[in-house]
């Protein structure tokens, strides 16, 4: 069976930490910076967990402000 | 495998589209005008009219639009937005032409404009951006305002006795027999993204083809004149807002022309 990895890559700076992004994750990876914030005072979000991303761009499809980058790589 | 190893430009399944360009949007976190952004500038992008298209934008929040999507934009005055897209596509016949409003701009000062370019069936698209609100001047009644809803203006919920019945104005508009598709989408979840998506390439489609007016009407959300966190605005807007104005397609017969 493959196996799907996937990556991302959130820009902090434009980040406003709405946070639609860790809803719509199926698989749990991201979260808001608990205690950083960027330079406007958003708490941004980050791949807490990435180990168990798919790829499946779900946080890009509601991202409000198109500040992440997802990749993936199918292993057959 | 390490995220070190997967991060590179042949895996790459989703980027910022290039006519999306980098100024920092001024709306709010989680508004739902930015995920229509996005959508517009990717559909023009795949579709390649970065050349043709000619958008206008309205007055509201979406006031801003031309500073965020690489294409040529109109500034049209308060609700005027259909008539100088009229113009634009008389002109310009070949080109793309589209407005883009929100509640307060289509369906109130708007709504002569709006009705009577539908009616005529111009060769344009209407992205129509629904969230219940004024959201730029501070959270008033809009004409599409739920009953009971609370706003600035009506802070103890919105009374048809006194205010009247929320607007269904997309509802209006499938009656009119210059439109040709007429619809009525979400971008709460991935999976309404890309209906929205569909639907307004669709609409895109149809003023290249000339079928006649196409009306994409969005449900978005107004985190702040909710006062809401967005998460919880697009759960309050499935509950409350798609309940009166149903999702889905209302009329389609730019296929069938």
């Amino acid at each position: 069976m493959p196996r799907i990895f996937g990556a991302v890559t959130i820009n902090a700076e434009r980040c406003k930490g709405c946070e639609l992004c860790v809803v719509a994750c199926p698989v749990a990876v991201l979260m808001l910076q608990p205690k950083e914030v960027n330079d406007r005072g958003y708490h941004y979000a980050v791949a807490a967990n990435p180990d168990a991303c798919i790829g499946c761009a779900s946080c890009a499809a509601v991202c409000p402000d198109a500040c992440i980058e997802v990749y993936r790589v199918v292993e057959k | 495998m390490k995220s070190e190893d997967i991060i590179s430009a042949e895996n790459r399944v989703y980027t910022r589209p290039r006519l999306l360009n980098t100024t920092t949007m001024h709306y709010c976190p989680g508004c739902s005008h930015g995920v229509v952004h996005r959508l517009i500038a990717e559909i023009i992008e795949e579709m390649n009219l970065d050349n043709s298209a000619i958008a206008i934008a309205p007055v509201g929040c979406a006031v801003f639009a031309y500073k965020y999507i690489d294409i040529d934009w109109i500034e049209a005055a308060h609700g005027r937005a259909p008539a100088l897209a009229t113009a634009a596509k008389r002109l310009n016949p070949d080109r793309l032409v589209f407005t883009y409003q929100g509640d307060g701009d289509l369906a109130a000062i708007g709504t002569a404009e709006t009705i009577h370019a539908a009616n005529r069936g111009e060769n344009i698209a209407i992205i129509f951006i629904n969230n219940g609100i004024y959201g730029m001047t501070g959270g008033q009644m809009a004409p599409t305002t739920l009953e009971g809803m609370k706003t600035a203006t009506t802070p103890y919920g919105r009374r048809v006795d006194l205010n009247g019945y929320p607007l269904n104005i997309t509802d209006l508009m499938t009656r009119l027999d210059g439109t040709c598709f007429v619809t009525r989408q979400a971008v709460h979840t991935p999976a309404a993204v890309r209906k929205a998506k569909a639907a307004i390439r669709k609409a895109f489609k149809n003023s290249l083809e000339g079928k006649g007016t196409s009306v994409v009407e969005v449900l978005g959300t107004c985190s702040s004149g909710w006062k809401m966190t967005p998460a919880k605005a697009n759960e309050w807007m499935v509950e409350n807002m798609s309940a009166h104005y149903q999702l889905g397609d209302l009329k389609d017969t730019a296929t069938t022309k």
